[in-house]
């Protein structure tokens, strides 16, 4: 257990080595992300370099990629697509989710009988295809990448919140809150959230890393961001000819990805806790 | 007789959170002899479950044993390595666990559970293990002994349960059996036939034992020596005799006192009250759950046809045993569970079946407390948060006004004001009951339900809060029905007794008349299983056995 000079011991929490850790690397990605376009070298478009796959160099940190194009300034630019078209899908989903699965438990009966069938017809068609049709049908664009990304998601964390919240409510203290005559907004917000939040922020971590991978996957199939934008994924994608030849082109966007990911998940199961114990203060 | 356990000055201690240390256990000695069995004693928090576990030599998750030994047979399980621990768990010492149903495994047959012992510690072929088992489950009374083996955990009774998982302790053939509060969670005429078979199997096979209790009564009956404990102390050490009887530390002086509440009639005399409008009144009250039949009844009918009575400023209990209906009353009272048919009035006026029918006002009127003070407390919430709720939205009280009525409040429930800011998980068992009493009140109701609210409390805690009950009656006029399966606690508040049985109030009278001849047959049978403080109460004990057939789930 860290304590740092800045541990927020002092303020009644505990957070880890750990947790701090997964907190910088995803603090660093968000600055690149609001920041990239003033750092990129070379414009990302641009054929810079004569070879391809080139080798990392003083002149490109990160080698070049199929074309040429410096990779560096790509990444660079490809974290404000996966954090920025991620992130927004994983809010979406993860509120409407949570809010719908929540009411669900809460009211019961038919309500909760009618949108667990319906989500779960949703969640019956498979994430790729769905994604590939509704881009095919509308084009792609930014708006409609998150909203599709964010739809296809949705009925998991329905799920998953639902199951939480029914074993909530049947606590008493719910139960006396019912019989205090407690309206259902009070019900949701007051009651069953607060007991909750954890393991839904935790099973926002993970679909927070689904919705990367995804996205990733629908760049490849050329449905995601437009050339010659690209998000990680896409870069991981269009450079892997390069893989036989160990050409960086192809490991940093992969190694971009990952840290993105596992810091995601360190975080979210290493969040600062409260200190209980108030006798040491 | 050489002593099988010697236990020296040990401690255990846990770390917080925060890292720092906790001593649970404070220089604990005491030794057991052989075939003998040592009771230990005390509320909970006290350190009883860790001592008898620190005999397997295990602490759990976050303990340790820091410093002491303990020698048994020889062998100091505290210092030993985990593999010879593991070789001696189960064939040398043996642990029965609180609930029996937690205990066993819902996916195969019973036989299969209690042998595993023989077959891990590879004592025997698992033919003769079966022939033991079936041995066991005949020197433990249980029914149908040959093929009691095949069936699944759920289809037998948690009094069965119990005796079954001590036969799994026992095919080890231990020295030393840990029996954790096994009586604990089972009604009390179950718990005359799992101590008198626990008795007569540990008596005959000369096996020692270590059996943890909070309830004095029951020790009693079971064990040689009792040991006293507190925050982790030894209290007192005695024979049973004299620990009952010439009791010399104060604190097991209070135990014995707790056990013997005085008897309680409200100030509200019977005659003043028959004149008024009675403040609740149950008519033939059909109630129960699962699906519903064609005619619109539920499949299992946990209620069948209640009435009940109770005037203003009195108190009713109602008892019977688990499963008999009475926490269903109660949530039909309340408003949770909408009854099939029948109606509940409340001063006179008939209200709505379910609780969103009903006014603010006459949801204000009457509460309810349940028995678990930890899941009726919303973990994430500050105390003052809690109680502050009913104050927000009966009376529409905010800011300075609802802080002072908090604290007014936790006053009034004799809670340090100091508390407000603390979450429900950082209180003792005694305070979240304290709390949840206050929020009742908060609501300035005229009826309050109490739904085995000292069930799982300790002795002492329990008496406390009845003492509070009471108290708060003299002060705000208020009534309670008391629902608790304990008859001593029912006898220490109420007016008039109701039994129930199966769905049905088959008896109401008042305490005194309890136990009497002319009383209906179940109530006697609940008042004779009460457990006294007398050693040889047990053994004295004679039911008439065609009652207990009558009225027993055995």
């Amino acid at each position: 257990m860290a304590h740092f000079a800045l541990s927020p011991r002092r303020f009644g929490y505990r957070f880890n080595v750990v947790g701090m850790i997964g907190f910088a690397i995803i603090l660093f990605w968000a600055l690149i992300a609001i920041f990239g376009p003033f750092l990129t070298p070379y414009p990302i478009g641009e054929i810079v370099d004569f070879d391809y796959f080139g080798a990392m160099s003083s002149k490109f940190w990160m080698g070049t990629d199929y074309l040429g194009r410096d990779m560096f300034s790509r990444i660079l630019m490809g974290a404000r697509y996966t954090v920025g078209i991620s992130l927004a899908a994983v809010m979406i989903s993860c509120v409407t989710g949570v809010v719908l699965g929540m009411s669900a438990a809460v009211i019961g009966g038919w309500f909760d009988t009618a949108l667990s069938r319906f989500l779960d017809a949703l969640n019956s068609i498979p994430s790729k295809l769905f994604g590939l049709v509704v881009v095919a049908a509308i084009g792609s664009s930014i708006p409609v990448l998150i909203f599709t990304l964010a739809v296809i998601y949705t009925p998991g964390c329905y799920r998953f919140a639902r199951a939480l919240a029914v074993n909530i409510n049947t606590m008493d203290f719910v139960t006396v809150a019912r019989a205090r005559g407690e309206r259902i907004g009070y019900l949701i917000c007051s009651e069953i959230f607060p007991n909750i939040v954890g393991p839904v922020l935790a099973d926002f971590g993970l679909r927070f890393v689904f919705i990367v991978l995804l996205l990733s996957g629908l760049s490849f199939l050329g449905l995601g961001v437009q050339p010659p934008n690209a998000d990680w994924g896409a870069l991981v994608r269009e450079n892997i000819g390069g893989l036989p030849f160990g050409a960086p082109a192809v490991m940093f966007p992969s190694l971009a990805i990952a840290s993105l990911t596992i810091s995601v998940n360190l975080l979210i199961d290493n969040l600062p806790q409260k200190i209980r114990d108030r006798s040491v203060v | 007789m050489a002593n099988l356990v010697e236990i020296r000055d040990l401690k255990v201690e846990a770390k917080t959170d925060s890292g720092r240390t906790v001593e649970i256990i404070r220089g604990v000695s005491f030794d057991i002899a052989e075939g003998e069995i040592v009771a230990l004693i005390g509320e909970s928090g006290s350190g009883k479950t860790t001592i008898a576990l620190t005999l397997m030599g295990y602490a759990r998750a976050g303990c340790r044993i820091s410093k002491g030994s303990v020698l048994f047979a020889d062998k100091d399980m505290a210092a030993i390595s985990e593999k010879s621990r593991a070789s001696m768990r189960g064939t040398k010492v043996a642990y029965v666990p609180q609930s029996a149903a937690a205990a066993f495994n819902p996916a195969q047959t019973i036989m299969e559970q209690v042998i595993e012992v023989a077959r891990i510690h590879k004592l025997m072929p698992m033919d003769e293990a079966r022939v033991r088992a079936v041995d066991l489950f005949r020197a433990l009374a249980l029914p149908n002994p040959d093929t009691i083996g095949s069936r699944y955990p759920h289809q037998v009774s948690g009094g069965q349960l119990q005796r079954l998982s001590a036969a799994m302790a026992l095919i080890g053939n231990p020295k030393l059996v840990i029996f954790d509060e096994p009586t604990t969670a089972l009604d009390v005429t179950t718990q005359i036939e799992v101590l008198r078979a626990f008795k007569s199997v540990m008596k005959k096979k000369g096996i020692g034992g270590v059996y943890v209790s909070h309830d004095l009564a029951v020790v009693a009956q079971i064990a040689d020596r009792i040991l006293v404990l507190k925050n982790g102390e030894v209290q007192e050490i005695g024979t049973t005799a004299q620990i009952l009887s010439a009791p010399k530390h104060p604190y097991t002086r209070e135990l014995l006192g707790a056990f013997k509440p005085a008897s309680y009639a409200s100030h509200v005399k019977a005659a003043d009250a028959s004149s008024k409008v009675p403040i609740l009144e149950v008519h033939d009250v059909v109630a129960g759950y699962g699906p519903l039949k064609s005619n619109g009844q539920p499949t299992i009918l946990a209620l069948k046809s209640v009435n009940l009575k109770l005037e203003q400023g009195r108190n009713l209990g109602i008892i019977g045993e688990s499963g008999c209906g009475k926490s269903t009353l109660a949530r039909v009272i309340a408003g949770i569970l909408p009854p099939f048919s029948g109606s509940v009035c409340f001063d006179g006026k008939e209200l709505s079946a379910d609780a969103r029918g009903r006014t603010r006002d006459e949801l204000r009127k009457l509460q309810i407390v349940f028995q678990f003070a930890d899941t009726a407390l919303n973990p994430a919430k500050s105390i003052s948060d809690i109680v502050g709720r009913p104050l927000a939205f009966y009376h529409g009280m905010g800011g300075g006004d609802r802080e002072a009525r908090i604290d007014q409040l936790l006053d009034m429930v004799h809670l340090p004001r100091a508390l407000k800011h603390r979450q429900p998980s950082e209180l003792s068992g005694g305070q979240k009951q304290r709390v949840n009493l206050a929020r009742a009140l908060a609501a300035e109701p005229q009826l309050i339900l109490c739904d085995e609210i000292t069930s799982a409390l300790d002795t002492v805690v329990a008496a406390a809060i009845i003492d509070l009950l009471k108290e708060l009656q003299r002060e705000l006029g208020l009534s309670y029905v008391f629902i608790s399966h304990d008859l001593s606690v029912v006898q220490a508040i109420c007016d008039e007794i109701a039994v129930m049985y199966a769905g049905e109030k088959v008896a109401q009278m008042p305490p005194s008349a309890m136990g009497s001849q002319d009383s209906h047959p179940y109530s006697r049978l609940l008042f004779s299983s009460v457990p006294k403080l007398d050693p040889a109460w047990l053994d004295s004990l004679e039911r008439d056995p065609e009652l207990v057939r009558a009225f027993s789930k055995l």
